[in-house]
């Protein structure tokens, strides 16, 4: 069993030095972000909870109309997420601060695609049916996409929804940050036009960034010190400002390392150029060279059941 | 020691085979379910959980455990242990119909099935699936050039087609002919090809889940997951092999191989060892033993996991007395087996928490008959081949007649 036992061994070290490798490997991965993306500040003192944005998204990108309207505030009663007949969901939370008069006072949240700075959708995607785009937006085309939903798995704010109940030609649905009309057509995204207290501000994200600092230090009372989306899974084009604690009205905290990192560090460690696949090849090679050898001095060779 | 493959002389319609075609219909018709009213009409999936049941099992430990291809080919094969030539044809036949229904498996769970070829065209290196993919697509052809042999043995200077086919007669022999004489000749490319190709996709099956790290619980969540399942696919080859080998022989009767399996399992207490060794020191290093007693679904699922799967086993297999008893070396395996499968159910599934939403996720009747229904076509099919074509050992007894 000796020569069994060594060359497993061998095989099983090679993976693991290369595994172990890859912690070096991980200081050369570069952000692939665009060094001019567009975004969204969302000020979440400022929403008031209208739903106009839903029903703009809802309008501009010929979605299927709702089960109930979008002048119908009772849905915010109920907590809700995106799905695939819906890119963006207002939700109410109630964080337990009230105002002069004890009224407790509610926190409206906006949801939708945060358009990552690296996004993990699309570094998992099989096809690259899913990229982030020059101008920022990440974006999905569906004549590449096979269904295997790895964007799904991946995305750390469980946005891309799924057609399941379509058998043959099923899509992801998220939101396009209004792809079209803001590349091509120069408009605003629907949602950040209609909003009629200009909670959500379109311009470049590095600008909305100074410009949500800004508002932080003329009004230090009325928000805290953070701006979601700056730092989280290494920034991302939607970004928000909030008078309460993130975590209170629905956020989670993220690390500020990008999502893909680690495993885009490790396959590249193990598989650039192939040189494992290459190297594990000729060392097998060798291997089976050396005891075919063997096996013919010794007389006993026989031809193998699979050869 | 000599050995000598031959087709099974047994009845094929036994009891067992006809359980296994009733479950193969209800599997089929959760199949049609799911292309006319789609995914959702027969799974639980949703948003949040994106992959269930068929990930799970039909594909990552489908995988997993036609793991006993390569493994006992890079024995026999590359490290010429010729010994071990009788448990060759029985692992490669379970890995290429494994890997012919991960294939299928991927069929039912991708949305738009017919896309299925687009990797193929649109490629995208940063992608661990991409890279699984392409290994999963191109082992599959070096499995099937592997059985091949199989099939011309079988064959050759025999093809009798009937009425107006027996024109074709001559130029099929022809090509079995040839395909005699130059299969034996690069079949060790092809043999060494399966070894890297295995060795990359499954470990890569581990790297996929590290896109997920806020996701996957950290009892499993270690940069260490593709040299993790790098292990447990090797360790669990053997224990595969002597777990079909048990069923198969005992259900047809033939010789019990224990002369074979024995020895075989010999070097699985080390492989398994190492597995044990590199899993509970990730643990360690990475402090999640705080974990353990928290008593959740997720920790009890681990603790069963290794407990069962791996610790108990090789406790087992550290007895020579035990492991040349055929049934506790079946048990043992079995185990091992079972522990690989519940390592791969856990990732993909079970530890598997979106913390946002906090979706739950049990599988639908749907999908169970979907995966029961394919698990039962695959045993069919063995069962099928077994009966024409030479890959199980001839009794003893008519080999000496």
């Amino acid at each position: 069993m000796g020569l069994n036992r060594r060359n497993f061994f061998k095989l099983v070290t090679a993976a693991g030095a290369a595994v172990a490798g890859s912690d070096g490997a991980a200081h050369a991965w570069q952000s692939r972000a665009p060094s001019d993306s567009v975004g969204c500040l969302v000020d979440l003192t400022r929403c008031i909870g209208c739903r106009k944005c839903e029903e703009a998204c809802n309008r501009v990108n010929r979605l299927p109309p709702p089960d109930r309207a979008f002048e119908d505030l009772t849905l915010l009663d109920k907590k809700r997420r995106p799905d695939e007949r819906t890119y963006t969901v207002v939700n109410r939370h109630v964080s337990g601060e009230i105002d002069a008069r004890d009224q407790l006072v509610p926190t409206f949240v906006k949801l939708q695609c945060m358009h990552c700075q690296d996004p993990a959708c699309a570094s998992a995607c099989i096809v690259g049916a899913l990229t982030k785009k020059e101008n920022g937006t990440v974006h999905y085309d569906v004549s590449k996409c096979i269904g295997c939903r790895y964007c799904m798995v991946a995305c750390p704010f469980e946005i891309p929804a799924y057609e399941y109940h379509d058998p043959i030609t099923p899509r992801v649905m998220k939101c396009t940050f209004c792809y079209e009309r803001v590349h091509s057509e120069n408009k605003l995204p629907g949602c950040a036009e209609i909003c009629p207290v200009e909670a959500i501000t379109f311009g470049r994200r590095s600008d909305l960034i100074d410009a949500a600092r800004q508002r932080i230090k003329k009004n230090p009372g009325r928000y805290i010190d953070h701006v979601y989306g700056e730092k989280e899974v290494g920034g991302t084009s939607w970004i928000y400002l909030s008078g309460v604690s993130f975590e209170r009205v629905g956020f989670n905290a993220l690390p500020e390392t990008p999502i893909p990192r680690l495993a885009e560090s490790i396959q590249h460690a193990l598989f650039s150029y192939l040189w494992s696949p290459i190297v594990l090849f000729g060392m097998l090679g060798g291997v089976m060279w050396a005891s075919k050898d063997k096996r013919d001095r010794s007389g006993n060779g026989k031809k193998g059941g699979g050869q | 020691m000599t050995h000598y493959a031959a087709p099974i002389k047994a009845k094929f319609w036994t009891p067992g085979v006809v359980v296994l075609a009733v479950l193969m219909a209800a599997g089929a018709a959760a199949i049609a379910a799911r292309f006319i009213g789609g995914i959702g009409y027969v799974s639980n999936l949703t948003t949040a959980r994106p992959w269930g049941l068929w990930i799970g099992v039909d594909v990552a430990s489908g995988v997993a455990l036609a793991a006993g291809g390569f493994t006992t080919a890079f024995l026999a094969h590359i490290i010429g242990r010729h010994y071990y030539e009788a448990v060759v044809r029985p692992a490669l036949l379970t890995a290429v119909l494994g890997y012919t229904f991960v294939v299928l498996g991927l069929l039912v769970d991708i949305g738009r099935s017919w896309a299925i070829w687009k990797p193929m065209l649109y490629w995208n290196p940063t992608s661990v699936l991409f890279e699984v993919a392409m290994c999963v697509m191109l082992y599959l052809n070096v499995l099937y050039i592997e059985f091949l042999p199989i099939v011309v043995e079988r064959f050759k200077g025999r093809v009798k087609l009937p009425g107006l086919l027996a024109v074709l007669n001559g130029p099929l022999d022809g090509l079995l002919k040839l395909a005699d004489t130059v299969l034996p000749k690069i079949m060790w490319f092809f043999i060494i090809a399966g070894v890297v190709l295995s060795c990359m996709h499954q470990s890569s099956l581990g790297s996929l889940m590290l896109i997920a790290p806020t996701k996957l619980h950290p009892l499993w969540y270690t940069p260490m997951l593709p040299l993790l399942f790098l292990t447990s696919a090797i360790a669990v080859g053997y224990p595969m092999v002597v777990f079909e080998a048990t069923l198969a022989t005992t259900s047809l009767k033939l010789d019990g191989e224990m002369n074979i399996l024995t020895p075989l399992t010999r070097v699985t207490l080390f492989l398994l060892g190492l597995y044990l060794a590199l899993k509970v020191g990730d643990m360690v290093v990475r402090g999640t033993y705080v974990y353990l007693l928290d008593f959740t679904a997720q920790t009890n699922a681990f603790i069963i996991e290794v407990l069962f799967g791996v610790i108990v086993p090789w406790l087992m297999l550290l007895s020579p007395k035990l492991r040349r008893s055929r049934r506790a070396l079946f048990i043992a395996c079995t185990m091992i087996v079972g522990g690989v499968l519940v390592n791969r159910i856990n990732v993909f599934v079970v530890g598997y928490r979106p913390p946002i939403s906090e979706a739950n996720y049990f599988p639908a009747i749907g999908e169970v008959l979907v995966t029961v229904g394919l698990i039962a076509a695959l045993m069919f099919v063995y069962r099928f081949i077994v009966t024409y074509l030479p890959v199980l050992n001839k009794p003893e007894q008519e080999v000496s007649a």
